[in-house]
């Protein structure tokens, strides 16, 4: 994780505070969180986004993600 | 039993045996039971992404979505707010539009909250979600239910994994009677027989986790639960004898001595 800087930003992520790169993109974070995209879903603001977007949309100084995914269960996991 | 397809808002069912893949040892049991119970749907929850520990494998790696239809639910949702949320991230994070419904109404039995439920269900219904909802065994809400557009209903036989079996027989059969969907019983079951006993009721499928991965032997008794399944089911489109207080001698009398 990177100290933090003019170049860098703070943000939530899951519930915990992390610094990024300044500009880091949906699809940069979760390369370096390397998660594959294709098996979750991404809340940003409470609101979800397309996979094609992650390629697009930057990141802001104190956003809130949501990375998601299917684990296991059954009723009331 | 392949000319007896189950199908569900036009998506057609092989097996009448839907699994969950909670409270497995680990992947390779929950593959391994899955493949042993011939199911062709398993259900899973939505959960955040561990992102301090990535080691950690991904379920499906395990359970391919190509070969089984993944049906996301909606568990642990206390709210209709909760339970839409967790419904849309599930659509965003996988293929299709199915969602297994629960509004959970209370921890300690974790029974369903019906009028969440309605609520919720009409809300996804509205965005395009095909809605399987896990009600209770009440007929009314199980109407209301398909009148606002529910492809089948999901009521349960008794609390989430309490392994009590179909606790009120009657509700169900009322239910079986009066609701034109398909029915899938879900939750409660405890063995083989009550598996067997929902589907000579006439249910239409029934969805079980506890009761194969809480086994002793879990892959054993996925087995088992598929042969309960299919006897249930073939003893329904049978048709079984009428009750009667008395013998019926099966021996003819005629030529005896």
């Amino acid at each position: 994780m990177l100290s933090r800087g003019l170049d860098t930003m703070q943000m939530q992520v899951n519930g915990e505070q992390r610094t990024v790169q300044a500009g880091l993109t949906v699809a940069g974070l979760l390369k370096e969180l390397d998660i594959r995209p294709d098996r979750v879903a991404v809340e940003l603001n409470l609101t979800i986004l397309d996979r094609n977007e992650f390629d697009r949309r930057s990141l802001q100084e104190g956003d809130r993600i949501e990375i998601i995914s299917f684990i296991g269960g059954g009723q009331e996991a | 039993m392949a000319d007896d397809r189950l199908t569900i808002a036009g998506r057609e069912f092989r097996s009448r045996l839907w699994v969950g893949t909670g409270k497995y040892k680990d992947f390779v049991e929950t593959k391994k039971a899955i493949e042993a119970s011939g199911a062709d749907v398993v259900t899973v929850a939505v959960r955040r992404v561990n992102i301090t520990d990535r080691s950690k494998e991904n379920l499906l790696d395990y359970i391919d979505p190509k070969k089984y239809t993944i049906l996301p639910n909606t568990a642990g949702c206390y709210t209709v707010e909760d339970a839409v949320r967790y419904a849309r991230l599930a659509r965003a994070a996988g293929v299709s539009d199915l969602v297994k419904l629960e509004v959970i109404g209370d921890e300690k039995t974790l029974f369903p909250d019906t009028a969440g439920l309605i609520e919720a269900a009409r809300i996804l219904i509205k965005e395009g979600f095909i809605v399987l909802p896990y009600t209770n065994d009440d007929p009314i809400v199980a109407k209301k239910l398909v009148d606002i557009g529910c492809p089948a209903v999901m009521p349960m036989a008794a609390p989430i994994g309490s392994g009590l079996g179909i606790r009120n027989p009657y509700n169900l059969k009322i239910i079986l009677e009066t609701v034109k969907v398909p029915i899938i019983v879900d939750a409660g079951v405890g063995t083989a027989s009550d598996a067997a006993l929902a589907m000579e009721y006439g249910a239409d499928a029934v969805l079980m986790n506890t009761a194969i991965a809480g086994a002793k032997d879990p892959i054993m008794m996925a087995e088992a639960m598929k042969y309960a399944i299919d006897a249930g089911r073939l003893a329904y489109r049978a048709g079984r004898i009428p009750r009667k207080l008395y013998a019926t001698a099966s021996s003819p009398i005629e030529g005896m001595l």
